[in-house]
């Protein structure tokens, strides 16, 4: 199996302030569904925040879907971005688009649009329970719902790796079984690798599972 | 309803400049008109002892754009009754032969200084009378006019400045966040500013008609150019298809500059 992920010694740090990863190495294969945990302020969001480009190693190596990440280019990023499904702790829903164009997002910027990007958004909205809503936006809805929106939006494109931060983290007890549910179905039936960010691993999660742990800066492997 | 607010402030903004620049272009056509006003009535009066033809005149001075003999044959019709014809006639011969000198424009207080010295040098001419008095007063009217329009103008350039700053502001509020979740799922820039591009044609585009239709209103209802018709002044205050261009491209100018702008000060969100 290819690597997804592969991490050499990756520091990670914000500008002028003190290392937040230091020297971890990793690998994430294909088809793996791993969770990151730790304490509050650990380093866990930042160091999802470098899969997907939104902070730089700061020494070491770091390489997604085959794409090295240190001093990434505009062009290379915007590619590993457009294969990358996201789900933010906050949802970053597009507040004057409707939950239809919301889900569509990935497949305008991949130049689907029309009858294949309506088909695909109808059927994810299904998954998600939110058919209803589609005309909606994002505001009119609760977080759940949001959230589960953020969850058919990254599914959109079929992307090759999922990244999610904390993401049933405030959400009802329903809209979490649904978002595991689908993050399940990826990684099981379409074979996408998830990397979830999160306080505490579900106890009703199936999939087997690997599971990281950031403590003091260094990440160690559980399970 | 949240879309035409963003909208209308643009066009707002837009408009504000457009009629600016166009009150300014307009009032400064409206000098022009009343300068070639003042210049086809303004001329010099030279008093020679000899005849000279109307390329003789114009090689003394490159400002002269034609002459015009002054008949003396009015006051000898008046002297008729009192002198004998002979002594007429020989009047006729001594008397000095006028000329009116038209310039090819309004010349400044110090022009016509320098004119009438030319003119002085040559030893056939015996007087230039340049009437500055009256043309000092109304070039120094005028070029106070022009001075209060050049003032007006820098006000309402800063105004606008302010109102075009602040719209860039609230652009910048309104779409970065959109911008910027784009761009966390590999958006291209074209795409991420798509958007705000065709807003900012579309508003440059409106914001011009209404230039247009409020000018071509003020010119169809004709009150200004009556009014400067009565002072001799005969203008077009809106040349349609220079002015609308003009306009259109000063628009879409400013529009797009701004949307750079916000598209170059684009913060990505993480």
């Amino acid at each position: 199996m290819d690597n997804v992920i592969v991490a050499d010694n990756l520091t990670l740090a914000y500008k002028d302030f003190e290392t937040i990863i230091s020297k971890a190495s990793f690998a994430i294969t294909a088809g793996d569904f791993v969770f990151i945990t730790g304490a509050s302020g650990s380093g866990k969001s930042t160091l999802l925040k470098s899969f997907y480009g939104a902070i730089e190693p700061r020494q070491g190596n770091l390489s997604v879907g085959g794409i090295k990440m240190n001093r990434i280019g505009t062009s290379k990023l915007n590619f590993l971005r457009r294969h990358l499904g996201i789900v933010f702790q906050d949802y970053k829903l597009i507040k004057e688009w409707t939950i239809e164009k919301n889900v569509m997002l990935p497949l305008i910027i991949s130049g689907y649009t029309g009858d294949v990007g309506g088909e695909q958004v109808k059927k994810l909205l299904g998954h998600v329970k939110l058919s209803h809503q589609a005309g909606k936006y994002p505001p009119e809805l609760s977080g759940g719902e949001q959230q589960r929106v953020a969850m058919a939006r990254a599914l959109a494109h079929n992307p090759i790796l999922i990244l999610a931060d904390e993401p049933t983290g405030n959400l009802d007890e329903y809209s979490s079984s649904v978002i595991w549910g689908l993050l399940e179905g990826a990684n099981t039936q379409l074979k996408t690798t998830i990397v979830v960010v999160t306080h505490h691993i579900p106890d009703e999660i199936k999939v087997p599972y690997r599971h990281y742990h950031i403590e003091y800066g260094n990440i160690n492997e559980i399970a | 309803m949240k879309s035409l607010k963003n909208h209308i402030s643009l066009i707002i903004a837009l408009f504000t400049v457009l009629a600016s620049v166009q009150i300014y272009v307009s009032i400064d056509r409206t000098i022009a008109a009343y300068e070639s006003h003042l210049k086809d009535d303004y001329s010099v009066i030279v008093v020679t002892n000899k005849a000279f033809t109307d390329s003789e005149i114009k090689t003394m001075s490159s400002m002269i754009a034609r002459s015009e003999p002054i008949s003396t044959s009015a006051v000898l019709e008046r002297l008729k009754g009192e002198m004998s014809p002979k002594n007429l006639e020989l009047l006729k011969l001594t008397l000095p032969k006028f000329y009116r000198l038209y310039l090819n424009r309004f010349p400044t207080p110090k022009e016509i200084k320098s004119l009438q010295k030319k003119l002085e040098k040559n030893s056939a001419v015996e007087r230039v009378e340049g009437f500055s008095q009256t043309h000092d007063t109304v070039y120094k009217l005028m070029m106070l006019f022009k001075d209060v329009v050049q003032i007006f103008s820098i006000a309402i350039a800063t105004v606008t400045s302010m109102l075009i700053l602040k719209e860039m502001r609230l652009w910048q509020f309104q779409h970065a966040q959109r911008m910027s979740i784009m761009a966390l799922f590999g958006a291209p820039v074209w795409l991420r500013s798509a958007v705000l591009f065709r807003l900012a044609i579309v508003d440059a585009i409106i914001a011009t008609l209404i230039l247009c239709l409020t000018f071509f209103l003020i010119d169809y209802y004709g009150f200004l150019v009556t009014q400067l018709k009565t002072i001799g002044i005969t203008v077009e205050l809106f040349h349609f298809a220079n002015d609308a261009l003009r306009s259109l491209g000063i628009a879409l100018g400013i529009s797009i500059a701004l949307t750079f702008t916000i598209v170059l000060f684009q913060t990505e969100e993480e």
